[in-house]
């Protein structure tokens, strides 16, 4: 989530300001309801949030956050970091001996090193087994640092998601979604072939969506061992499975027919990306991206209906690979030992804040919480990827780029964010091996 | 805390007023008899304080910073002595972003003031001046963000959304005809070889007497030429015929190679007849695709598809490409800044005695001459406030820069000056990095500094 926030936070800036008013003034009116005999009385207690949602995403945590207000009494004030930076901010504020109580992270290794420096406080026996019972253990590993729970699993996205304009398939005699790579290569064909410019909306334009692809083929061509090692830098990015990875990228980016120019694809922004397929005179039929791929397609002036325009369909299997999801999402961590934060922890890792969270409308959010009932989605194709992600219990793997340093993994231009933005121009796969190599082994942290 | 080492850097409005006041001619300072230092010290305190509060404190804290490693946190790591300026100096990112601001202090103080200066001494001699430099002025009440966001639209690729391009297409397309089938391909090399550059050239030969098919895909099935129909073989006659059309019915389905129900024609198509590498005849394909070469009686033709119809159209100007990113940017910092040098030279214009001008003029001057000779010189003080107040700008340059490079994608990078360098490794809690980028910053501002510093000193005198 931390790169739809980013691709969006130009125009969110004005939505930004209004929200934290409406954050503010949200908590102040009305007496707390009675207080369900899970839930303390907090009445008087206020405590601080910061993470990157807004818009959407900030209007549905807004609703858990006043649904547990008014059920305690509690003030809880949500604000979205500066320019979308929540890297910078936060660690302003934990050097200046400011943090807030609560911070949402979408990077696993920040909540390690915030854990490792001692600045975080660990999620308590109750939080533990909220934790325990309602996600997979794998969410509640990847919250955790030396054994103990720091992070909270708010949300989730399924990033091993296709999305395709329906009637263009149609229109090609195209009638199930690719479910292999070299299928994926003849369906493209097929487009071209049925007068769609660019069949493969590739939106290089944001480093990130690169990484994604990169993280699907490797994911499926080298095995998930491999990426485990790979997502620690404990094999070098100069790794034959590396190479293999790179040319099967090339088989799709290498080929004008599928994705265009290069040149014009690397300007391509994310959501530029997704309204290529879906806008009224699409010019793309296919564009890969994550589960939240939904909210861009509802928020566009002309919004193509999902599930009947816009499909969506799994990452195609490589070679045989098993099916397997690459997923991201955030984790909430204590700073503070205010009262409100136990509670409020345990009350994210419930049922109930995980309905609250992806039924708001707009929200596009999904959750790892096994014990939401699916028929909380508030339609078919979330309901359909929310599946996804609980069904594949441990079996999925965490966004790689997402857990490497920010330096390497979350900067736009830069590590291999820029490096994959160069191998989509110059598709010189030896020449990016080492300026991945280069640029890992300069970032700290891993 | 990095970011306020931007703060004890002159701000342009400060730098007005200081011309309006050399200009004037300030009376010259004496402290008056039987002043008392401590009541000098009650009213300098509460500014004394405050300005150590915010930008010396910020600055020495900055400084040390910069000495320290960073750790993943962001919180202060070991004393790395001078570690984080190699760092910044041997990363291929800031070295770019060095590389920028060198181009940003060459071209735009230079052309801020030269610009300024035509503004200014044109606008003495024209009617409606005060319009004119109003218009001129606009572009400086107009926050950077919204510059920024602005010229990111006139500088989008494609020309139905993007006004520069739309400009230069237009005029592009008054010298040249569009391009009618850019997406059209071929679907089966065997056939038809060939590319959009090369254009298409069959692979066997066709005589008389044969219908000549010739199979391509691309064409857009929701919105096809207005006036294709059914492709069709030719109909019976004299002559080389043939076909050409688009082998792909709407919804798939049909045999490749063969004209199949709902497959339609590719009409306004050029054919050559080429005969020994020699083009012995030209034909256009109709509505249906059928083509015919009356005078080709007899004998066996290669035929070709020229690529003027298929090479993709004219896109026009990459503005924010690679190269042209950075110059992009430096119009846009142009078309703000311009106006407000103009305000000031103008203004220091103004103060110039009319006597001395009038004389030049007496004395038979061209008026060149009288600018070369007489406003010029006279000018040349305020010129060079103007000059160096753009040099401190511009070598802080951030929020126009950091706006653009949303819209640019992958080229952002080609934009980069050190002021967003420091932004971004802020944003990557490499707070060590980005105070030593600051400092470094402050270093390079420092002579501009001493020098605009030094100059109101002597005026004052």
């Amino acid at each position: 989530m931390r790169s739809i926030n980013r691709s969006v936070a130009l125009g969110c800036a004005a939505v930004t300001s209004i929200g934290v008013l409406a954050a503010c003034g949200g908590s102040g009116g009305g007496s707390p309801g009675g207080t369900s005999s899970s839930m303390p009385n907090l009445k008087g207690v206020s405590f601080t949030m910061l993470g990157q949602w807004t818009g959407g995403e900030q209007k549905a945590f807004q609703a858990v956050l006043d649904k547990f207000d008014s059920e305690t009494g509690a003030q809880g004030h949500y604000t979205p970091a500066a320019g979308g930076n929540e890297a910078g901010v936060l660690g302003t504020d934990v050097a200046g001996g400011k943090p807030p109580d609560i911070a949402f992270l979408s990077l696993p290794g920040a909540i390690a090193q915030y854990a490792k420096a001692g600045k975080l406080t660990p999620v308590n026996a109750a939080g533990q087994k909220a934790v325990a019972d309602n996600f997979a253990s794998e969410w509640a590993s990847l919250g955790s640092y030396h054994g103990k729970l720091y992070g909270v699993p708010v949300d989730a996205s399924d990033k091993s998601t296709i999305w395709y304009n329906a009637n263009l398939f149609k229109n090609a005699g195209i009638s199930s979604p690719p479910a292999t790579w070299p299928d994926l290569i003849a369906d493209g064909k097929k487009l071209s072939a049925s007068g769609v410019s660019v069949p493969i909306s590739v939106g290089g334009g944001d480093g990130w969506t690169l990484t994604d692809w990169f993280e699907n083929v490797y994911l499926r061509t080298a095995g998930v061992a491999k990426y485990d090692q790979l997502t620690h830098h404990k094999i070098k990015w100069t790794d034959p499975s590396v190479k293999k990875a790179l040319e099967t990228l090339l088989q799709i980016w290498g080929d004008k027919r599928l994705i265009g120019s290069p040149a014009a694809a690397v300007k391509v922004l994310f959501t530029d990306s997704v309204d290529n397929v879906f806008k009224k005179n699409p010019t793309s039929a296919i564009v890969y991206e994550a589960s939240f791929v939904a909210t861009t397609i509802t928020s566009d002036k002309d919004p193509a209906v999902v599930g009947v325009d816009a499909k969506v369909a799994p990452f195609p299997s490589i070679n045989g690979s098993a099916p397997v999801i690459e997923a991201a999402g955030d984790f909430a961590v204590a700073f503070t030992k205010n009262k409100a934060i136990q509670p409020f922890l345990q009350f994210l890792a419930s049922s109930e804040a995980a309905k609250l969270l992806v039924s708001t409308s707009g929200s596009g959010f999904l959750t790892p919480n096994k014990n939401m009932p699916n028929s909380d989605y508030p339609d078919a194709t979330s309901a359909a990827l929310g599946k996804q992600i609980v069904d594949a219990g441990n079996n999925f793997r965490f966004d790689m780029s997402d857990q490497a340093p920010a330096a390497f993994g979350g900067t736009p231009n830069k590590g291999e964010w820029g490096d994959l933005q160069q191998f989509l121009v110059n598709q010189n796969v030896a020449a990016t091996q080492q300026q991945l190599e280069k640029d890992a082994s300069a970032a700290t942290g891993w | 805390m990095a970011r306020s080492t931007e703060e004890p850097v002159a701000v342009p409005a400060d730098a007005g007023a200081s011309v309006l006041q050399s200009t004037s001619a300030p009376p010259g300072k004496s402290r008056p008899p039987g002043e008392r230092r401590w009541i000098a010290g009650i009213f300098i305190g509460p500014a004394a304080i405050w300005l150590g509060a915010i930008v010396l404190y910020p600055l020495v804290y900055t400084l040390i910073r910069s000495l320290f490693s960073d750790t993943p946190t962001g919180a202060p790591g070991h004393f790395a002595g001078v570690q984080n300026y190699i760092k910044i100096g041997s990363q291929s990112d800031s070295l770019e972003a060095l590389k920028n601001n060198i181009i940003w202090v060459i071209v735009v103080p230079a052309l801020v003031t030269i610009l300024g200066l035509m503004f200014a001494v044109l606008t003495e001699h024209i009617r409606w001046a005060s319009a004119f430099k109003v218009a001129l002025f606009m572009p400086m009440a107009i926050s950077f963000l919204a510059s920024g966001v602005t010229w990111s639209l006139i500088y989008v690729d494609q020309p139905s959304e993007g006004l520069g391009n739309a400009v230069v297409t237009g005029i592009h397309d008054i010298f040249s005809t569009s391009v009618t089938y850019p997406n059209v391909h071929t679907v089966n090399p065997k056939v038809l070889a060939g590319n959009d550059n090369a254009g298409f050239t069959s692979a066997h030969s066709f005589s008389t007497g044969t219908p000549a098919l010739l199979p391509m895909v691309g064409l857009s099935l929701s919105s096809p030429p207005a006036n294709a129909v059914q492709a069709a073989k030719p109909a019976a006659g004299t002559g080389l015929a043939g076909t050409v059309w688009n082998d792909f019915a709407l919804g798939g389905g049909g045999h490749q190679g063969a004209i199949d129900h709902g497959e339609l024609g590719i009409p306004g198509l050029q054919v050559q007849a080429l005969q020994n590498g020699k083009t012995v005849g030209t034909a256009t394909t109709g509505a249906d695709g059928s083509f015919r070469f009356p005078s080709l009686t007899s004998g066996s033709y290669t035929l070709r598809l020229p690529a003027s119809d298929f090479t993709a159209a004219y896109g026009g100007v990459s503005w924010l490409g690679k190269n042209l990113i950075t110059p992009a940017i430096i119009v846009v910092y142009l078309w703000i800044y311009a106006g407000f040098a103009m305000v000031l030279l103008a203004a220091g214009m103004s103060a110039i005695s009319r006597d001395a001008l009038e004389a030049a003029r007496m004395d038979g001057a061209t008026e060149w001459q009288v600018f070369r000779h007489v406003t010029a010189p006279l000018l040349a003080p305020v010129l060079m406030v103007v000059f160096v107040t753009m040099v401190i700008n511009v070598l802080k340059v951030f929020d126009i820069v950091f706006v653009i490079q949303q819209a640019a994608g992958g080229n952002a990078r080609y934009a980069n000056v050190l002021a967003v360098q420091l932004y971004s490794e802020y944003g990557n809690q490499q707070f060590g990095a980005a105070s030593a980028i600051g400092i470094a910053l402050v270093i390079l501002v420092i002579p501009a500094m001493i020098f605009q510093v030094h100059r109101f000193r002597k005026e004052a005198q």
